[in-house]
């Protein structure tokens, strides 16, 4: 094949739970306003970043998720009104456990984008994917070529 | 079926007179009327056995080893549970995990030969510790479950800073190796033992690397996988295993360590891998009554019939593991005793999250203490 990629194009998969209300639609808005951003993201749907356990994201990373993201809305936002601040308490336990793991710590992102930010919702994936570029392939990524 | 019959063959199934007091005896029986240990070897016996292997409940059991105590004819249902696991792990059992499954996942994640962790952070800057050495530390998840627990304010690694401690005082200094994995204790006793060789052989070559000749654990289920699980599934260990709790016997009879008064009354729940699975009941109980004025009372049921602290392997945490520990801690409580001290870090944690309970936290609070912290406590100049 002529256009076999490179290794050195190291191009991440990167999982992304985005809640139903705000960050979801954001990424809507996003698609809909045409905003480009990179096609590495893989994006689920939770209803609240509250909801998104950090089984889920230990999880993505077990099965060789070389970035996880977990986005909702802004503090005061929350369609059920203190979910992100759920998310928040249970992100700094995740961030200490990955720490521990040995995984840098640009592999892991807490965003908050609302339904009518779409240019920020491409804006934060792009900034993402550098980052995770940056530090590289998960050690615990399966390795295939 | 070979398989089946040779499961049957080696854990005694076939000796089963249907009596059921293992079922009579039960924690979990006694609490969820659906489970029984009788049903479970009598059906596999009588033709059930694929049954079994599917069935949910399966993962209900504690393998706490209780039942194995009344059992007249001496059937090893724990044994017989893990290797029914291990055949519901080849079926693709998904199998029941609390939080989640995130612990399991860690678990995985480490079996991974390229991780470089960071797992000494809590190391005191005042600790005497080495990378190479004759006697080795082993930590085990306590970091993990420092970090996983923070809502229910374990702190579990106090217990390893105690142990470091103890060491020091006793003029060790402790190999602590920096990449060391899960002992693999759950994911054995989960049926995946694919995941748990790996585990083992990290452990294993992390220590020889090491040039360790002695291993010493502060937890039960580490001190069982490494002592019993480990030779059987992986070979002959090159190094000895030692409990704390045995390491602090010789050390006080040596005159190594010496205590102040610690008045305080005191009661000893038994972890069943340390108990009923190893027949340590005499070492923590000497090494609490060698620290003066520390008086022991004992619960209702303590030693062999002491019941577990009702869940194992991070796989079963329902409303009858809430009972369970609410039945242990008011018998603790009803003891007198100020203090209730624990041998394995799973049975700390999970009282400490039973007294976190909003509606009868209150009525099941006692302070609680795993056995190294406390002995580090009471240590004298």
């Amino acid at each position: 094949m002529g256009n076999k990629k490179k290794e050195e194009e190291f191009e991440p998969k990167i999982v992304v739970f985005a809640c139903n209300w705000c960050s979801y639609a954001g990424a809507d808005t996003a698609g809909v306003s045409k905003i480009q951003y990179p096609p590495n993201v893989r994006l689920i749907r939770v209803m609240c970043s509250g909801r998104v356990n950090p089984a889920f994201v230990i999880k993505a990373f077990e099965r060789g998720a070389d970035g996880v993201m977990v986005s909702g809305c802004h503090f005061g936002d929350c369609h059920y009104m203190f979910g992100n601040y759920q998310a928040k308490e249970r992100f700094e336990i995740l961030k200490r456990l990955i720490h521990i793991l040995g995984l840098e710590k640009e592999r892991l992102r807490l965003e908050w984008v609302s339904a009518a930010e779409g240019g920020r919702f491409a804006q934060v994936i792009r900034e993402f994917v550098e980052d995770v570029k940056k530090v590289g392939r998960s050690p615990l990524a399966p390795i295939t070529i | 079926m070979v398989v089946k019959e040779e499961v049957l063959k080696k854990t005694q199934a076939y000796y089963c007179l249907d009596c059921g007091k293992c079922t009579s005896v039960c924690p979990i029986s006694r609490f969820n009327g659906g489970f029984s240990p009788r049903r479970i070897l009598v059906g596999s016996l009588t033709g059930r056995y694929e049954e079994t292997l599917k069935d949910e409940k399966l993962y209900t059991c504690l393998t706490c080893g209780l039942c194995g105590t009344r059992c007249p004819s001496d059937v090893k249902f724990g044994e017989f549970i893990k290797n029914a696991r291990f055949e519901g792990q080849k079926l693709g059992n998904l199998i029941p995990c609390a939080h989640g499954g995130a612990i399991q996942s860690l678990m995985r994640i480490m079996t991974s030969p390229s991780l470089e962790q960071r797992r000494l952070g809590w190391v005191p800057r005042a600790a005497k510790v080495a990378e190479k050495g004759e006697v080795a530390y082993f930590v085990g998840c306590l970091p993990y479950f420092d970090a996983f627990f923070t809502d229910i304010e374990v702190d579990s690694l106090k217990i390893a800073k105690a142990a470091v401690k103890i060491l020091n005082r006793a003029e060790v200094e402790p190999v602590l190796l920096k990449n060391e994995r899960c002992c693999g204790h759950d994911l054995l006793w989960a049926g995946d033992l694919d995941n748990f060789k790996k585990l083992a052989e990290h452990n294993i070559n992390a220590i020889k690397e090491s040039g360790a000749n002695t291993v010493i654990t502060t937890c039960a289920e580490c001190y069982r996988t490494f002592k019993i699980d480990y030779p059987i599934y992986i070979g002959p260990l090159p190094f000895k295993v030692l409990h704390i709790t045995e390491f602090l016997i010789d050390s006080v009879s040596q005159g190594k360590l010496n205590f102040k008064k610690t008045r305080k009354k005191v009661t000893f729940q038994d972890p069943c891998r340390l108990g009923r699975h190893l027949g340590m009941y005499e070492q923590p109980r000497m090494v609490l009554s060698s620290v003066p004025e520390l008086s022991m009372v004992e619960m209702e049921r303590n030693q062999q019939s002491a019941i577990c602290c009702g869940t194992s392997g991070w796989m079963n945490c329902d409303a009858i593991s809430k009972r369970i520990q609410s039945h242990r801690l008011k018998s603790a409580q009803q003891t007198g005793a100020d203090l209730l001290v624990t041998g394995c870090p799973k049975c700390y944690i999970h009282f400490k999250c039973a007294m976190k309970d909003p509606k009868m936290g209150k009525e099941l609070e006692i302070e609680i203490k795993d056995l190294t912290s406390i002995i580090a406590d009471a240590l004298g100049r």
